[in-house]
């Protein structure tokens, strides 16, 4: 059945809170979610006073300054700091979304910053994204042809690519994913927002000729059909992308196929 | 604890290759029960508070009868396939899950048939005197 209280030994507590340099004018809380796998202790909210006046404007570059100058144990995922890699993905504000695009100055209280809900932590703010990769590899997320290779490249119409748009921008960031109840419930079995989106970028590429098996290996009561079209994907995506619009779409395909 | 690899566990047991049905007949019914539901409830108006013999006199057109059993048909169908997603989103054992099912099933046959022969009861009865 579906859990709605957290065990014992992961009930969050409230944690070290670490005051900010004297002097500083304009000061931020940031209650950042801590865990570590070396200790048996419980998971705890661990306060930073941070002085922005002092720091960049995103959370990215809050937490950067917190691991640099006032606990070198922080950990977290980040890489390209623009919003292209997902690597930074986590709740910020109660929203999934990237650190490196959230402005500090879009939270109006204090900054509460936690790791992507419902995936396994490794530590701190770093989920275990083991399983959402394993689903993007089940979908075979390559073009694939049986029609020999052309001399040059295989070509499309300017109409045929603009059905990619909105489509190949995915950055794999799994805000969404991680953002879905049907997930949360049925991550197992449900590939999610994200894969599915994933997986209609190739059923919609007009080069590949595969997409009735594409289709078939969607088409099951859970793979697809734990979408119940409540748009927290949509709603949430950094990339102002929309996994809902994509799911539709598949669930679309898969009524005009059946005549 | 289950050492098989992630992409293994996810493969699980492969697509059903079913579910568009399901999705599509939930549409169907949906939009079949809209002016279905939007006639029932006027046409309740004008049996309002009349005794049983002005309302088997109403039933007693097929047209009316007609209606009636595909609203209950409707009805029935679509309760069900919406009881059997919420079933399948929170019962994750599948025993309880396979029997919870089997009842709510069973459940709806048995009131759409009560509800149907009602009708013809009505439709096919003998007026009181």
């Amino acid at each position: 059945m579906v859990e709605f209280n957290l065990p014992a030994n992961s009930k969050v507590q409230e944690g070290k809170t670490f005051p900010a340099p004297a002097g500083g004018t304009n000061i931020k809380a940031f209650k950042v979610y801590r865990w570590s796998p070396d200790d048996d202790d419980n998971p705890r909210v661990d306060t930073y006073h941070v002085d922005l006046d002092d720091c960049g404007p995103m959370v990215l570059d809050a937490l950067i300054k917190i691991k640099n100058e006032v606990d070198s144990t922080l950990t977290f995922r980040r890489s390209c700091r623009e919003g292209v890699c997902g690597s930074c993905a986590m709740n910020i504000d109660g929203t999934n979304t990237l650190a490196c695009t959230k402005y500090i100055s879009e939270i109006a209280k204090d900054a509460k910053v936690y790791p992507l809900p419902h995936l396994p932590v490794v530590k701190d703010l770093v989920p275990d994204l083991a399983q959402v990769y394993a689903q993007y590899d089940a979908i075979e997320p390559w073009l694939k042809v049986t029609t020999r290779p052309p001399e040059r490249e295989r070509l499309q119409s300017p109409e045929e690519r603009a059905r990619l748009d909105g489509l190949w921008e995915c950055i794999l960031c799994f805000s969404c994913t991680t953002s879905c109840p049907s997930y949360w419930w049925n991550g197992e079995r449900y590939l999610g927002p994200a894969i599915l989106l994933q997986a209609y970028r190739w059923i919609a590429d007009s080069r590949d000729e595969f997409t009735g098996e594409r289709l078939d290996e969607l088409e099951d009561p859970f793979r697809l059909y734990r979408c119940h079209t409540i748009m927290n994907c949509t709603r949430t995506c950094p990339k102002s992308l929309n996994p809902a619009k994509a799911i539709a779409e598949i669930k679309k395909l898969l009524v005009e196929r059946r005549g | 604890m289950s050492l098989r690899s992630p992409l293994g566990r996810v493969r699980g047991l492969g697509s059903a290759k079913e579910g568009v049905d399901h999705f599509w007949a939930q549409r169907m019914t949906a939009l079949a029960l809209i002016p279905l539901a939007v006639w029932f409830v006027i046409s309740l108006f004008s049996v309002l508070g009349a005794d049983h013999g002005a309302v088997q006199a109403w039933v007693s057109s097929p047209v009316v009868a007609g209606l009636l059993i595909l609203l209950i048909a409707a009805t029935f169908y679509h309760a069900f396939l919406g009881l059997q997603v919420v079933i399948e989103d929170y019962i994750h054992g599948e025993g309880v899950k396979l029997a919870t099912l089997v009842a709510v099933k069973g459940a709806s046959w048995l009131l759409a048939i009560v509800g149907v022969l009602s009708v013809l009861v009505l439709l096919l009865g003998e007026a009181p005197a």
